[in-house]
């Protein structure tokens, strides 16, 4: 059984937003890198767990990016996993990363692909997906529950409104969401393990992006709290319909 | 030439969603001169002819029993075949759980630019550029779709819906389907509540709420409001609400008209997952709360004593 997980470095959730070179690139002065949570805490510690179950299971790491975001693929390994490989390539469009995973995941011969739900700086929700069909594999988003099963997979997803047991043969993509796992940290010997683990480089494979950004915007600032007293919140109700026109 | 719209349904009927993206899709078609067509999958109940008031002109309907199973594989394939049958050259997804799913496969399969999570109609005047949600709603970014076929997810609450006269013309489209190879075992919906995807109001309780025994006047306001009920991360993980329940950072993005904060502090991992609302309201007994900075109206005080006196207003607003 190998697993390969999908790992994105972005900034921290309460990095600064900023933008340089006339809002065309995100600034990086002060940003804290981390593992992206959904890739981190779902599909990365669902992934440790099941070897931890069986040690025959190979979990191998993948990120596409540049020696830059090795130091966050260490941090992953410190978790677990076996080995890592950085796809030394660039860029945000989803297309041209899901390129370079499916790319790995073909020559790896993987049973199971993770990814987490979506990134939480692009929020494009695609890599899984793109994944899946690039690699001709079935795709159950949005999971909250992951087992093994034989040569399959019982998995719970998230529908509108509720939840669906699903079953599935391998290999499958599967994007990864709050239930999978709980949240680690990394223990002294998983950090001391980490720096000896394998940390392969590949060079990407050339392909053209579907997509590009062109400017980045921030929303214009909030017009400020307007503050009701505590002794007449009827006000807030006559605010809201009258005002907001929102009830 | 068209612009091919998913018209996502469930267990036989439209959903809501549906009519906002037929909205926009109409008015990308206007833009382009063409066609808004629309793409049904499965058996419907619903009067599909009717969607014509949204604006679509000419609805595709693969009535196939399989595609009353979700499966995005088999959607993404028959969609590919939709888009060649309609000669689409956009094709417009909701960004919600199905479109989620579906839109980075067809994406992929056909490589067709996406921009996942659209919260405007596309900018023409230097190509076809896309504003979307980035950084967890704290910031946006223009993209610029480069491929003949351009698919575009939209997020919810981010196009009025209007409607006008009009019906649309429904033609079965025979396509292959082919056998989903995930099979779904048991399905668990959450009945007779709002879904807090589709709501356009949402009440949220914090830990400021105490408890779960508590949570009485949360709903009761939430029905007096005809609003879906939210809470916040550690309300969740101390099981006093159900995870479905969970908007943040981990849990759920929403972004409906009205979300109403009651006893939740605001942390950044929480605003990450609410900041897309268009009026946010606060109320809280501490007047630190970061939450009060990104609201639109605030109140300090005693939950237990405003919320019920809302609630009253509210019914006398309403007449009920």
């Amino acid at each position: 059984m190998k697993i390969l997980v999908c790992i994105s470095k972005t900034p921290d959730t309460t990095a600064k937003i900023a933008f340089t070179d006339n809002n065309t690139k995100f600034s990086e002065q002060g940003v804290q890198w981390i593992i992206n949570p959904y890739d981190e805490w779902y599909a990365l510690v669902r992934a440790i767990e099941l070897k931890e179950k069986d040690p025959s299971v190979l979990v191998h790491l993948i990120t596409v990016g540049g020696a830059d975001a090795e130091p966050v693929i260490r941090k992953a390994l410190a978790l677990g996993g076996d080995e890592a490989i950085r796809v030394n390539g660039g860029g945000h469009d989803s297309f041209y990363i899901a390129t370079q995973i499916a790319e790995v995941a073909k020559q790896g011969a993987y049973d199971l692909v993770f990814a987490g739900k979506e990134t939480i700086d692009y929020n494009g929700a695609s890599i899984g997906g793109m994944v899946a069909e690039l690699l001709d594999f079935p795709f159950v988003p949005l999971a909250i529950k992951f087992e093994l099963n034989g040569s399959g997979a019982v998995i719970t997803r998230e529908i509108e409104g509720g939840e669906e047991v699903c079953e599935v043969a391998l290999p499958v993509v599967v994007s990864c969401q709050k239930g999978m796992a709980e949240q680690r940290i990394p223990n002294m010997k998983g950090i001391m393990g980490a720096r000896t683990k394998p940390l392969k480089v590949v060079e990407a494979v050339p392909v053209d992006a579907l997509t590009a950004v062109v400017s980045f915007e921030l929303p214009p600032a909030k017009a400020g709290v307007k503050m009701i007293a505590a002794d007449n919140p009827e006000e807030l109700v006559r605010l809201l319909h009258d005002e907001a026109k929102v009830i | 030439m068209s612009v091919l719209i998913f018209i996502d349904q469930a267990d036989g009927q439209i959903k809501k969603a549906a009519h906002e993206v037929i909205c926009y899709g109409a008015r990308i078609a206007e833009m382009l001169g063409t066609t808004a067509e629309g793409i049904v999958l499965g058996t419907v109940t619903d009067d599909l002819a009717a969607l014509g008031k949204y604006g679509v002109k000419k609805i595709h309907h693969v009535k196939s029993e399989q595609l009353n199973q979700f499966d995005a594989q088999v959607f993404a394939n028959v969609l590919a075949q939709a888009v060649a049958a309609a000669s689409a050259e956009v094709v417009v997804f909701s960004n919600n759980v199905d479109g989620k799913a579906i839109a980075p496969r067809l994406s992929a399969r056909l490589k067709a630019g996406l921009v996942a999570g659209a919260i405007a109609l596309p900018d023409l005047t230097t190509g076809f550029i896309v504003k979307k949600n980035v950084f967890s709603g704290k910031a946006f970014a223009n993209v610029s779709l480069n491929t003949t076929i351009k698919i575009i997810s939209l997020n919810g609450n981010s196009y009025p819906v209007t409607e006008t006269s009009g019906s649309s013309e429904v033609v079965s489209l025979n396509v292959t389907v082919a056998g989903a190879k995930v099979k779904v075992t048991s399905v668990n919906k959450v009945t007779g509540e709002v879904p807090l995807s589709e709501a356009e109001l949402v009440v949220s309780g914090g830990r400021g709420l105490k408890g779960p025994e508590n949570w009485g006047i949360l709903e009761d306001l939430a029905k007096a409001l005809g609003a879906a009920t939210a809470c916040s991360r550690p309300v969740a993980d101390a099981h006093w609400r159900p995870h479905h329940e969970h908007v943040g950072q981990t849990g759920f993005a929403i972004a409906p008209n009205l979300y109403v904060a009651l006893g939740i502090s605001g942390a950044i991992q929480h605003l990450a997952g609410v900041n897309r609302s268009k009026v946010i309201v606060v109320i809280n007994k501490d007047a630190e709360a970061p939450f009060f900075k990104a609201a639109d109206y605030g109140i300090v005080g005693d939950v237990f004593e405003i919320v019920p006196k809302i609630t009253a207003a509210v019914k006398k607003l309403k007449g009920i």
